[in-house]
């Protein structure tokens, strides 16, 4: 199970890459293997403001619709057009090519409370 | 806890790895690998689904047909020796128990394959209906089946049993001798591809399974679960009981007319069809295509038409093969015509959507 060291990790399966203060969030490898092909992913807006722990957008499966919740608050500052067009992408490249969006945050201390890598690892048993 | 049922290939499906899910009391594999692969390996090559959910009821006798003619919508009379014939059972109202399939295997012998949810309901629903010189026998406990579907399925079929796809033409039923045994073999399925559907003993089909797959490898047959046989169905319209169906709906309402036999003197439900048929149905069946690019249709989701609710999604999916939104609705009969546009709840947005002739996909010949 790919959890890159450099990322941080809401136990609801969001991974966050913080830099400076603003982060891009997608949703992690082992979350994609659990929801297998993913076939629809419904973004939040350029300037929406998102609260942490909130769902701020939606990624469905063949079988079910799942909520994402913001790792941290603050506003949108871009979405990822390519991951809307091509769902699949969320499977093959869930660090990568298949982030959801990037927040400007409104409060960079909440970076303190997501999970490191080991953290995570601890988490899901893997 | 109540325990779910298993097939006699659970153990299989479990040593693949295949993700397992409860279906209407059992525990089936809903995929194996991806339910997108699983879908398109159908459409372009083979899949094996394990059908063995499914229960199968034995009408056996000299008064066979008069049986099910009064037990039944459609006309048992017409299905010839080694054919089958799609029908439904209704409660007095009307209302849908059950559709099934009726296989005539010999003069006086009839099998009926039933939805894996409703085997005893249906079984003692038939148990209670006058059946003159007819015997009935729930044989599901010792019945396995196999689904076997897609443009190379026939080839795969021919390299376990030899000729056999030449031996059956569309919706006919044979008994086969083979290396594990004597099967019957329907050329049926539910995915609107040519296949087969294989009847074994419940004791063979672990052999069956692991030889079909082993002779249809090469040629891109993979095991297929539950969830590439729904989005499969759709995609040809076929209803599914408990969404498509239910008592609460009729076969004129579902747009099953075709499957109703009002010729027939009298079958359990006729009366409250007639009724209905004299009156108007209500609620029309209708099959949906929506725009490409919305979220995926589900049961449940709201029709909406000039912004006023008409109807709901009974079945929906994202259509692996056309790539947009497609389902199946109960609407109101005045706002079901083809070419009518409509609007599908989702999620508080409206994804356009048109009402179109069934089915959505055709395969080709």
């Amino acid at each position: 199970m790919n959890i890159p060291e450099e990322l941080r990790y809401a136990e609801s399966h969001e991974w966050a890459r913080v830099e400076g203060d603003s982060a891009t969030v997608g949703i992690t490898d082992h979350a994609q293997a659990e929801l297998t092909d993913v076939v629809f992913v419904e973004l939040p807006k350029v300037g929406q403001k998102i609260e942490v722990g909130k769902n701020c957008a939606v990624v469905e499966s063949v079988k079910a619709a799942s909520d994402i919740y913001a790792p941290l608050s603050g506003e949108v500052t871009a979405v990822n057009e390519e991951v809307a067009k091509n769902p699949a992408l969320v499977n093959t490249d869930p660090y990568g090519k298949g982030w959801f969006f990037k927040v400007k945050l409104a409060n960079a201390s909440e970076v303190g409370n997501l999970k490191t890598a080991s953290g995570y690892r601890t988490l899901i048993g893997k | 806890m109540s325990s779910l049922r298993k097939t006699p290939l659970h153990s299989v499906h479990v040593a693949a790895g295949a993700r397992m899910v409860e279906f209407g009391g059992w525990d089936m594999p809903v995929q194996y690998t991806s339910i997108l692969k699983e879908h398109a390996a159908v459409r372009s090559a083979a899949g094996l689904f394990d059908i063995s959910h499914m229960g199968e009821i034995r009408v056996n006798g000299p008064d066979a047909i008069t049986f099910l003619n009064l037990a039944l919508t459609n006309n048992a009379s017409k299905i010839a020796l080694n054919g089958s014939q799609y029908s439904i059972l209704l409660d007095e109202k009307g209302g849908v128990v059950d559709d099934l399939f009726v296989y005539r295997q010999g003069a006086e012998d009839f099998l009926l394959v039933v939805n894996a949810s409703h085997i005893e309901e249906d079984f003692e629903l038939l148990k209670t209906l006058p059946h003159g010189r007819v015997e009935l026998r729930n044989e599901s406990d010792t019945t396995a089946a196999l689904a076997l579907q897609g443009p190379r399925s026939a080839g795969v079929l021919d390299r376990w049993i030899a000729g056999a796809s030449s031996k059956l033409g569309h919706h006919e039923i044979r008994r086969f001798d083979s290396d594990a045994g004597g099967v019957w073999i329907a050329r049926t399925g539910y995915t609107g591809e040519d296949g087969f559907e294989i009847l074994c003993d419940a004791a063979s089909s672990e052999k069956i399974w692991k030889r079909l797959l082993g002779l249809g490898e090469a040629g891109g047959l993979i095991p297929c679960g539950l969830g590439a046989r729904d989005t499969l169905r759709l995609e040809v319209c076929y209803p599914l009981n408990g969404h498509e169906l239910g008592p609460d709906i009729t076969p004129i309402e579902a747009g099953l007319g075709f499957f109703v036999d009002f010729s027939k003197p009298d079958f359990r439900g006729k009366a409250a069809l007639v009724v209905q048929k004299q009156a108007g149905v209500p609620r029309k069946a209708v099959a949906l295509l929506a725009k490409p690019g919305g979220a995926p249709p589900r049961a449940g989701y709201p029709v909406l038409r000039d912004g006023k609710n008409i109807g709901l999604l009974t079945s929906g999916a994202l259509s692996p093969t056309l790539q947009t939104g497609i389902g199946l609705a109960l609407v109101d009969a005045t706002h079901a015509a083809v070419g009518n546009s409509v609007d599908i709840e989702i999620r508080g947005k409206y994804v356009p959507a048109s009402i179109v002739k069934k089915p959505f996909y055709r395969r080709a010949t």
